[in-house]
């Protein structure tokens, strides 16, 4: 077959939105695969969106991409079963332009991001499913989707955490369940007026809001919840090799959540609107795949190229950031008339550059470190204690606060190993 | 009532269901697996155990590949829909 495409991009996710859209501006004859009916159809997320790297390509994106609401303040709870210890964050710069994260849906987003890259002459195919790579000799020469074989001078592998691609290009190995969470998520209506009252925010602004504690039954992970223009989106992830040695179901810890009586209150009166499931890869460099061989590079999900430090998830900026270095490399390597293996590492020097890969190095050590199971039960468990003992008044003489802790924590931990965590803290975080 | 069931919650989300399976289990190696991750690792709770058989049904299927991923014994055999195919989330 002719080959018609310089490069065919798949996956219209973020990574490959970012990717497709930056080629087809510079010329190259780019074709986008999305396996969904529409680009987002398959795609779920939390997720509160941080700007700056679209920004870059799309300035004052807010303005015309389908966003819900910035955010303008961040939670994070501690909970027991009965008790919950909280503290917020917001400031006035986050009310301000070019704010700071916004909440938004994937299936309104991706399509937008999308339509982008078309705008810009990348052709898009949405229903078509990259089933398998085509080969020439060595080289990956292009897909092979819906029964025909696609020939391009590179294919960039933006399929998300399942990556068949990566996975067919010998890239990477089976996944491991430890190196990943599982986010159930359902999206709830309430009106926007209750939404402003119950959260304390006023216009389009929003919250982001954080839970560790006893609902994940000690399983590393947590739950959000989110707001929309008139909606919240609230989930829990949890890992999954946790979950299934347990042999927890993660939609039953989800129900717990919903359940805890600081949470259900904000939820009263909704409208279950959607109920979604996916995987992020949480294991960072350790994880990460081989990133590119002969006409074949590898971004976003499917490179691992996501962020957690346990108050915060990250994974979109990272898509668009390596979407857009896979681009300038495919560019590049175009320019010079070479899409061997040896020209494509080009790809890794530019994400060495960006906060990609210097991220994932500064936060090496943070996906074991937040395995430890004791940040999900007994801590938010000596927390809440020892609030409850500092607030309760029982007509009695007070104690020293410093008493009071040694009581919460006696007989569940010592300050031995607390001194130790803390270490691994500043190792890992 | 909003429903707690992931049956009921499934029921609101929109599906284009495949009449082609993508997903089989292999029966013979479930058969003498003890562990049965999958039936935990399922957001959608499509993998049903009766007796000493598990079952799964496709038609709920988020395709996030948790049961793949979960499975040590490569029993599941984990593949997309056809494209345009499955879940087709609103919101996402
Ligand atoms: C519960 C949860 C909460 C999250 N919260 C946040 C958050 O708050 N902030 C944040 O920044 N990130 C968050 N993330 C992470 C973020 O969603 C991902 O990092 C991001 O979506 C990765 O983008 P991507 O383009 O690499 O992959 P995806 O967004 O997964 O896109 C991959 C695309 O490829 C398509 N595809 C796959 N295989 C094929 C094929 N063979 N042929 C054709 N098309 C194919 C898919 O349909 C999909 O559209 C969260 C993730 C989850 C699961």
């Amino acid at each position: 077959m002719k080959q018609i495409f310089d490069a065919i991009v798949v996956g219209a996710g973020p990574a490959g939105c970012a990717c497709s859209f930056t080629m087809a501006k510079a010329g190259l004859k780019t074709l986008l695969v999305e396996r969904g009916k529409f680009p987002g159809a398959k795609n779920m997320w939390g997720g509160v969106f941080y700007g700056p790297t679209l920004n870059q390509l799309f300035p004052s994106f807010w303005q015309e991409a389908p966003v819900e609401r910035y955010i303008k303040r961040h939670r994070l709870s501690l909970l027991t079963k009965d008790a919950s210890l909280s503290a917020e964050f917001t400031a006035k710069k986050f009310g301000k332009v070019p704010y700071n994260g916004f909440s938004l849906f994937r299936a309104k987003f991706d399509r937008w991001f999308a339509a982008k890259a078309e705008q810009a002459g990348a052709i898009l195919a949405s229903g078509l499913q990259a089933d398998d790579l085509l080969w020439d000799g060595n080289r990956v020469a292009g897909i092979k989707a819906g029964g025909d074989e696609l020939p391009s001078s590179a294919v960039i592998a933006c399929d998300g955490v399942n990556s068949f691609l990566s996975e067919k290009a010998g890239l990477r190995d089976k996944l491991s369940p430890r190196d990943m969470k599982q986010g159930v998520k359902e999206v709830i209506h309430l009106p926007r007026n209750l939404i402003e009252l119950r959260f304390n925010l006023s216009g389009e602004e929003g919250i982001a809001w954080e839970f560790i504690g006893s609902f994940t039954r000690g399983i590393p992970g947590g739950a959000f919840i989110y707001t929309n223009k008139e909606s919240l989106s609230i989930g829990v992830v949890v890992q999954l090799s946790t979950l299934a040695e347990n042999k927890i179901e993660a939609n039953d810890l989800l129900e717990e959540f919903k359940q805890h009586s600081e949470v259900a209150t904000y939820l009263a009166g909704g409208k279950l609107l959607e109920y979604s499931a996916h995987l992020i890869p949480v294991a960072g460099s350790a994880m990460m795949p081989a990133l590119y061989t002969d006409g074949f590079l590898v971004a976003g999900d499917a490179a691992a190229f996501t962020l957690t430090t346990g108050l915060t998830l990250e994974g979109a900026n990272f898509a668009i950031a390596s979407g857009l270095a896979a681009a300038e490399t495919v560019i590049r390597s175009k320019q010079i008339g070479d899409f061997s293996q040896k020209s494509l590492s080009y790809y890794p020097e530019l994400l060495k550059k960006s906060f990609v890969l210097k991220d994932l190095k500064t936060f090496k050590k943070a996906p074991h470190f937040l395995e430890n199971p004791r940040i999900y039960s007994l801590y938010p468990e000596i927390a809440c204690d020892l609030a409850e003992k500092i607030f309760t008044n029982d007509g009695k003489p007070r104690r020293k606060i410093w008493k009071l802790l040694r009581k919460s924590m006696e007989r569940k931990i010592s300050f031995w190993q607390v001194f130790r965590d803390l270490k691994k803290i500043k190792k890992a975080l | 009532m909003n429903p707690a069931k992931v049956e009921d919650k499934l029921a609101v989300n929109k599906f284009d269901i495949d009449k082609e399976v993508h997903i089989r289990i292999r029966e013979d190696i479930c058969k003498k697996c003890e562990e049965h991750y999958c039936l935990y690792a399922c957001p959608a709770s499509c993998f049903k155990i009766t007796e000493d058989h598990i079952t799964f049904s496709y038609e709920g299927c988020l395709e996030c590949g948790s049961c793949q991923i979960v499975c040590d014994k490569e029993a599941v055999d984990w593949a997309l829909p056809r494209g345009g195919f499955g879940i087709c989330y609103q919101y996402g």
